[in-house]
């Protein structure tokens, strides 16, 4: 480095913590060197941040969040989306980016966090990030949904529709609630201004501080491995971990790996298969909304049917209360329970290589159960399907709950001193 | 730094080729996001050419059509007007247009196809003000007595003759623009878009 | 794993797989006709000026320039002088005069803007393409409705059968089948001015059209997504060969 590069670092770092910054996150921060393919997502995550916000961006710079027709008839929204696709030079490319960014960001923090599942991620001391973490994904739904009212077709309209209906069930406030969400007596234009004010503004800052907090607390504590062993406890004369290696270069460019990897099956949809088979663009939302005719069938998009199959699957009244507002409930507490999981796992260890048979098979029924629900929630119910799920939505909850019982009793292997590594 | 003391040359090329293909990556991104910040098909059909009747306009009166958003006039020139630019020829500051204002042409004195019509874009070319009409001669119009006729820009002042060349020491820089235009009839002006060579 | 395990999965794969049957036993399903969709500009062309010369009078593709026409291989005077009316222009929407509200009272229900029906109509039962593809070729005659006409997959549809003198006129048999469910065929009673395989030509062409129409850019989407892959392939190579470098220090 020249001397007067040199002068210049100086300078900032006097005045801003830039050189330590680097070292600090990057260069002298050491993540366990046996990191496998499940790790790929967290960054992965972050990039589709970067893409849906660039995207973003862009698109705000020709779309109008507008129900009023326009002079052929069509909601002015609705058009101007076309508009995007149509006449906006290359925003056709940048609109499908954003379109599969959506459901690409829910295909990585679906798989990120059944990595921490995996691996045992959120014990302690690392409850704050898993905290954070499922925070990040219930503000992840809301952008989402809140997303989805923007195109004004006749799937945002009517799923706009029902989930806003959805805050109607809860007891003495739910009508009121639901009215002063829509700000309107049905989804309107006032409804379509206040989410896009909410997705393209308040949302995202509150995603932004929630995904710093999430890594400032990761690189607090040290990142978790495969082995679930704390690569901090065994350190060399210099006190760096033994099993630790610099984040820069090497998970550098191993993450440089994965994201090429990653944007070779996302361009693939994006430029082969946008509409993803109608579900990623559902095939009714390419008729503009319309208030007065709903679509034979309403399906959420596939990233929200889990829960959703979960709200259907409550059928009975409790304690006075209809079975609407119970269904909120569960579908709520089915998303919420999520966080507690740093204190419902009992197992002496933390990750899925040195659990017992009983901790692995609960995965696997969940993850059965899940993606079950997953495809039972884009199909109408029928009473054989909504016994199905009300059977995978008990094992769902089960999973959860009976955790500290099944994990404690399981027979679980010891956890090496050091991480494997080849 | 150790990494660049152990760099051996193979890892260098595949850093060097690395970087040199992602940022090929990079650019090739930038292409769809840059080209949405040009105008769009819309845009583009809204500026399409505009054709005009000239047919009516009797002579000494101006019209004004929209082309790109901004004002075009057309103004059919009586026989004195025509006369009014040789007056005017050492008081402008480019006489001859020897400036690109114009398509070639109407590098003329009177700036058009057709000596009889002036076809100019009315945005001055100081700050974008459209000017005013001070067709008359004299100090009628408040101008001064030896004014030949031309137009007055209410912004800040710059004069210019009724070819729409701009006077001497005026803040305006240049003559009023000549948009690319055609005849299509005897009395059908295309605005916006130039002859097929 | 124990036999319960093997159990469950198996019962749960058995839901699964037994899940789309359900589905379309449960939805009141149609046979669709695979549509022969083509982007042979001579097909499209051909498409558009059936699409200009029989639907544009009452439905508007009113996000499609007329000078959009252009890429399928019509010269702008062709599109001048053929397809535009009075007072248009080639940058022009394809719009039409009939006003909503008064075509509403005229047919029950304003004729939908059609720039984007070949992506709305796609279902489980099939393309967009295949729906309107069959949609066109099973109109047939029906005293009962105002019109005269009904369709197989669209039952009382609004719109009267506008190609009526290509086709033919088509009346319905319906056959009761052993199991209790009807079966509905059309028999050509009176000729059109196009023979039956003509017909389903001058369709496929006519939804060829209204394909490209629904996403004019695919074709180039596609091929800008083949360059794209492959360069991303080309990098995933020098990225793993670079990964593979600095990861032989660690051991």
């Amino acid at each position: 480095m020249t001397t007067k590069t040199q002068a210049l670092l100086n300078w900032v770092d006097e005045r801003f913590p830039l050189t330590s910054s680097i070292k600090g996150h990057l260069t002298e921060y050491y993540a366990p060197k046996n990191f496998n393919f499940w790790y790929f997502f967290g960054s992965l995550a972050l990039l589709v941040l970067v893409i849906q916000i660039l995207t973003g961006i862009f698109l705000v710079m020709h779309y109008k969040p507008d129900a009023s027709l326009n002079a052929a008839g069509v909601p002015v929204a609705f058009a101007s989306v076309e508009y995007i696709m149509r006449e906006v030079p290359g925003g056709w490319l940048i609109r499908y980016l954003h379109s599969t960014g959506a459901s690409a960001f829910f295909v990585v923090v679906y798989l990120h966090m059944f990595r921490g599942l995996l691996y045992g991620s959120y014990r302690k001391p690392r409850e704050l990030i898993w905290i954070f973490g499922t925070l990040i994904f219930l503000v992840l739904m809301a952008e989402a949904f809140m997303g989805y009212l923007l195109p004004w077709g006749q799937m945002s309209f009517w799923g706009a529709q029902v989930i806003v209906n959805l805050f109607s069930a809860i007891p003495i406030i739910g009508p009121d609630l639901s009215l002063v969400i829509r700000g309107d007596y049905v989804v309107s234009d006032a409804t379509l201004n206040r989410f896009f004010s909410f997705h393209v503004i308040a949302v995202p800052l509150v995603l932004i501080g929630l995904v710093a907090a999430h890594i400032i607390a990761l690189h607090e504590v040290g990142s978790n491995n495969p082995d679930g062993v704390e690569i901090k406890k065994k350190k060399d004369a210099n006190g760096i971990p033994l099993d630790g290696i610099p984040f820069h270069p090497y998970y550098t460019v191993k993450d440089i790996v994965g994201v090429v990897a990653f944007l070779f099956f996302f361009s693939a949809v994006v430029f082969f298969a946008p509409e993803a088979g109608g579900y990623f663009l559902e095939f009714n939302n390419f008729l503009p909304a319309d208030p007065l005719t709903t679509p034979p069938h309403i399906a959420p998009v596939w990233y929200f049917t889990p829960f959703y199959s979960i709200l259907r699957a409550v059928t009975y009244p409790l304690f006075g209360l209809d079975a609407k507002f119970w269904g909120v409930v569960a579908m709520g507490a089915s998303v919420v329970i999520i966080a507690f999981l740093p204190w419902l796992d009992r197992s002496p260890v933390k990750s899925i290589r040195y659990k017992g048979p009983i901790f692995k098979f609960a995965v696997v029924v969940f993850v059965i159960c899940f993606f079950i629900l997953g495809y039972l929630g884009v199909l109408p119910p029928t009473p054989g399907r909504t016994l199905v799920s009300q059977i995978c939505s008990v094992l769902y909850f089960a999973f959860f709950l009976a955790m500290p019982w099944y994990s404690k009793i399981d027979k679980c292997k010891p956890e090496p001193e050091r991480v494997n590594f080849k | 730094m150790s990494v660049d003391q152990k760099m051996d040359s193979g890892r260098r090329t595949l850093l060097l080729a690395t970087s040199a293909a992602g940022g090929v990556a990079a650019v090739a991104t930038a292409v769809p996001f840059v080209a949405s910040l040009t105008p769009s098909e819309r845009a583009k059909a809204a500026g399409a050419p505009v054709e005009v009747d000239v047919g009516k306009l009797a002579p000494g009166e101006m019209m004004t059509v929209e082309w790109r958003g901004k004002p075009v006039w057309i103004l059919r020139r009586t026989e004195d007007m025509l006369a009014s630019l040789d007056k005017a020829e050492d008081k402008v500051s480019d006489p001859s247009s020897d400036k690109p204002m114009q398509p070639a042409y109407a590098k003329n004195k009177h700036r058009s196809i057709k000596p009889e019509f002036l076809v100019a874009v009315g945005i001055c070319t100081h700050l974008g003000c459209s000017p005013s009409e001070k067709f008359k001669p004299g100090a009628e119009g408040g101008m001064s007595a030896d004014w030949p006729g031309g137009f007055l820009c209410p912004c800040h002042g710059s004069m210019f003759d009724l070819a729409g060349r701009v006077y001497k020491s005026m803040p305006a820089p240049d003559n009023l623009e000549i948009p690319p235009h055609q005849y299509l009839a005897d009395t059908t002006i295309l605005v916006g878009e130039d002859g097929k060579a | 794993m124990s036999i319960r395990v093997i159990n469950f999965i198996k019962r749960a794969a058995a839901v699964l797989l037994f899940a789309p049957a359900v589905a379309f036993a449960a939805g009141a399903s149609v046979h669709l006709d695979k549509a022969p969709v083509s982007t042979d500009p001579a097909a499209l062309q051909h498409g558009a000026k059936l699409f200009v010369n029989y639907c544009l009078n009452c439905h508007s593709a009113s996000f499609v320039r007329y000078n959009q026409l252009e890429n399928i291989g019509l010269s702008e005077q062709l599109i001048r002088d053929n397809l535009l009316f009075a007072g248009e222009k080639t940058g022009d929407l394809m719009k039409i005069a009939m006003r909503p509200d008064e075509s509403k009272v005229w047919f029950g229900k304003a004729p939908p803007d059609l720039t984007l029906v070949a992506r709305a109509r796609a279902s489980g039962d099939g393309s967009g393409a295949d729906w309107l593809y069959t949609y066109l070729r099973q109109f047939y005659r029906d005293t009962e409705r105002p019109t005269g006409w009904n369709n197989v997959i669209f039952s009382n549809v609004g719109m009267p059968h506008v190609l009526w003198e290509l086709q033919g006129e088509q009346v319905a048999k319906v056959t009761q089948n052993a199991d209790g469910t009807t079966t509905t065929t059309l028999e050509l009673v009176k000729p059109g001015k196009l023979s039956p395989a003509e017909y389903d030509k001058a369709m496929a062409d006519l939804v060829s059209f209204l394909v490209w129409m629904g996403e004019p850019v695919a074709e180039k989407r596609k091929s800008i997504g083949v360059v794209v892959l492959i360069f991303l392939a080309g990098l995933f190579v020098l990225s793993y060969a670079l990964k593979k470098n600095y990861w032989k220090d660690i051991h």
